[in-house]
């Protein structure tokens, strides 16, 4: 395995009373792309935000294309391009004075910077928005103008924070097409997400996080594997203390409930007529059913495994809640329920 | 993994082009010329985006170009004509030495706004992962309000010639009678700069900056003599900076300066103390601007 180009033990954030980020170690393989997937405050900002030098760790280490990023941060902001949730774009700038101008900040000279600037707009479809003012841009215009500018010195390391939100799915697969190009050609990305599909899609490992703490890691296969083959979902007209026990019999791992006991999920081995024993076993229970599905595992079903709660749901115990241990999956999550078969 | 001077570069074999780019420099330590040759570089791209800006925010432009000459015409001919100077003169004379600084002292607020709002959108955030010089934040930022400065006096001085202005000292005392008053707003502007990196956006930096600068102008002898202020506000006015800077304009131009009348020594010596203020702001502020800085950025 080549070297490690992000690699981060023990990241540690705090912003007054609030723990942003709780030890976080993170390894990115030089040429790969690693996808760190978690809900809206999970601290997935925050650690991109210590591993591109912009906030300082209250502990541990972490390195950068070999550099520390406490003791070599101007070092290590020669190697990394940054693509923020927010476009970091001069908006009273046009789009070729914005990426003269952080070409120029990077050290280029002002003709290499305008050669680069007339090349990435070529390369991002903007090079007849060139001369527009970046207010004028579109959403989508303007996150490709954002990328664009973290790829003016053709950095190694490439950070992109949520680069996809709030994207249509056209912008999105464009961004996709963009970011596999880029790892075709050697570099090293560290993707973070609150898509499961966009993890899915292109990260070579993918870490969980949530509340601050990495709670899971592994490849997107492993991760499904870690809650079986196909996932039963039963909705319940109301909840049913009977519905657990009706169906643990067909599962073949533990059946977790959801949303107040409304929702139950449980690993399941497919065969004919899987979903009328299902139905027939909650009927007999005296369980009214609304819906039934069967289905293959998707990243939402591992978080919702690995945390008890449906991705992006907030967490219910707040700040008293005992922290999320990162054994078995969902063995703290306050109101999951566990029967074995 | 700790790097010396010759570390080996990170980037990964017939990588991409940063690694060759004789623009930048992976390996050993730039010397002492190089990285301040480097940190001037910054300063003047940062410059030129500011002064684009400028440009661009018709708020900005109008400060620097539009309230001169509106200033200029409404003080000239609405006090022009009810105002005797103490020890004589033309008002209009008399004026244009307070109008320059009035002016210089409010486009300075421009820093605090330009800054606020640089903190609020993402740009500052790119700035803090490019391998420039953090300082040149800050001095990019004055340096571009210094230009717009030297601009706003340029036509406070050109209206005063066409409503009847005449410095009596010739090129070489208005030069040197602007350049007293462009050092102050100079100075001024790093007090600014705090403003702007203390207020939560560029409205409340605005509202602020007003609040503070317009008694900073008025109460002082921008506009009227302060012989005949009551005693309070006379001894305000009298040690007020923009007083000092008014009068060294005035001796410097050749042009009626009543305050020489008085007897303090604030009166007596308003070239020393327009000086003596403007460095003791920027040793004052200079230091707070960029500690408030690295805090919010560095968070």
């Amino acid at each position: 395995m080549p070297d490690p180009m992000i690699e981060a033990h023990g990241l540690h954030k705090r912003y007054g009373d609030h723990v942003a980020v709780r030890d976080v170690s993170l390894v990115v393989p030089a040429g790969h792309i690693v996808g760190v997937l978690g809900p809206n405050g999970a601290g997935k900002s925050t650690t991109v935000r210590m591993l591109t030098t912009m906030t300082r760790p209250d502990a541990g280490r972490g390195h950068v294309g070999g550099y520390d990023i406490v003791a070599e941060p101007a070092r290590v902001r020669r190697v990394i391009g940054v693509t923020g949730q927010d476009a970091s774009l001069d908006v009273l700038l046009t789009g070729t004075q914005n990426l003269v101008m952080i070409g120029e900040l990077s050290r280029l000279s002002r003709r290499r910077a305008r050669a680069r600037a007339a090349e990435l707009l070529e390369r991002f479809d903007l090079a007849d928005a060139g001369d527009r003012l970046v207010k004028t841009y579109s959403g989508g215009m303007r996150r490709r103008l954002d990328l664009a500018a973290s790829l003016v010195t053709r950095p190694p390391v490439l950070f992109l924070d949520e680069p996809t939100t709030g994207l249509d799915p056209t912008s999105r697969q464009q961004m996709w097409d963009v970011i596999r190009e880029l790892v075709a050609d050697g570099t090293t990305v560290l993707l973070t997400t609150q898509y499961l599909e966009e993890a899915d899609a292109l990260a070579d490992s993918i870490s969980v996080i949530d509340r601050g703490e990495v709670i899971a890691e592994g490849t997107a296969r492993e991760l499904k594997a870690r809650i079986g083959g196909e996932q039963l979902t039963v909705t319940l007209t109301a909840a049913h203390q009977g519905a657990v026990f009706a169906l643990a019999p067909l599962a073949t791992g533990p059946v977790q409930v959801a949303d107040g006991g409304r929702r139950l999920t449980a690993p399941v081995e497919a065969r004919n007529g899987l979903a009328t024993a299902a139905i027939r076993a909650l009927d007999a229970a005296g369980v009214d059913v609304d819906d039934v599905e069967i289905h293959r595992p998707t990243l939402d079903d591992v978080f919702f495994a690995l945390t008890g709660r449906p991705a992006g749901a907030r967490g219910t115990g707040g700040p008293a809640a005992p922290p999320a241990s990162s054994g078995s999956p969902g063995s703290s999550a306050p109101e999951l329920l566990e029967v074995r078969p | 993994m700790t790097v010396t001077t010759t570390a080996p570069d990170p980037v990964r074999p017939g990588g991409p082009a940063a690694a060759t780019d004789p623009g930048t420099d992976h390996a050993g330590e730039p010397g002492r010329v190089r990285r301040a040759a480097e940190w001037l570089r910054d300063v003047v791209v940062l410059t030129r985006r500011n002064l684009l800006h400028v440009r661009r925010e018709p708020m900005q432009m109008s400060d620097a170009t539009v309230q001169p000459v509106l200033f200029t015409a409404l003080f000239v001919y609405l006090l022009g004509g009810s105002m005797a100077l103490p020890g004589g003169g033309s008002y209009t004379d008399f004026a244009i030495g307070g109008l320059v600084t009035m002016n210089l002292t409010t486009a300075a607020l421009g820093t605090s706004v330009g800054l606020s709002s640089d903190l609020e959108t993402g740009v500052i955030d790119r700035f803090r992962t490019l391998p420039m010089a953090r300082s040149a934040i800050l001095a990019g930022r004055t340096l571009a309000d210094l230009l717009a400065s030297a601009l706003c006096a340029t036509i406070v001085v050109l209206t005063g010639l066409a409503v009847g202005w005449r410095p009596d000292n010739g090129v070489a005392g208005v030069v040197a009678g602007l350049a007293v008053a462009v050092l102050f707003a100079y100075a001024f502007s790093w007090f600014c700069a705090i403003l702007g990196l203390t207020s939560r956006d560029p409205e409340s930096a605005q509202g602020l900056g007003m609040v503070i600068v317009f008694p900073l102008a008025f109460v002082s002898s921008c506009f009227v003599p302060t012989q005949g202020l009551p005693t309070v506000l006379r001894v305000i006015a009298e040690w007020n900076p923009t007083s000092a800077v008014a009068a060294s304009c005035r001796e410097l131009f050749g042009n009626p300066n009543p305050a020489a009348l008085t007897d303090t020594f604030a009166a007596r010596h308003p070239l020393f103390l327009a000086l003596a203020w403007s460095v003791a702001i920027v040793a004052v502020c200079a230091p707070i601007a960029s500690r408030l800085q690295r805090r919010r950025i560095t968070e």
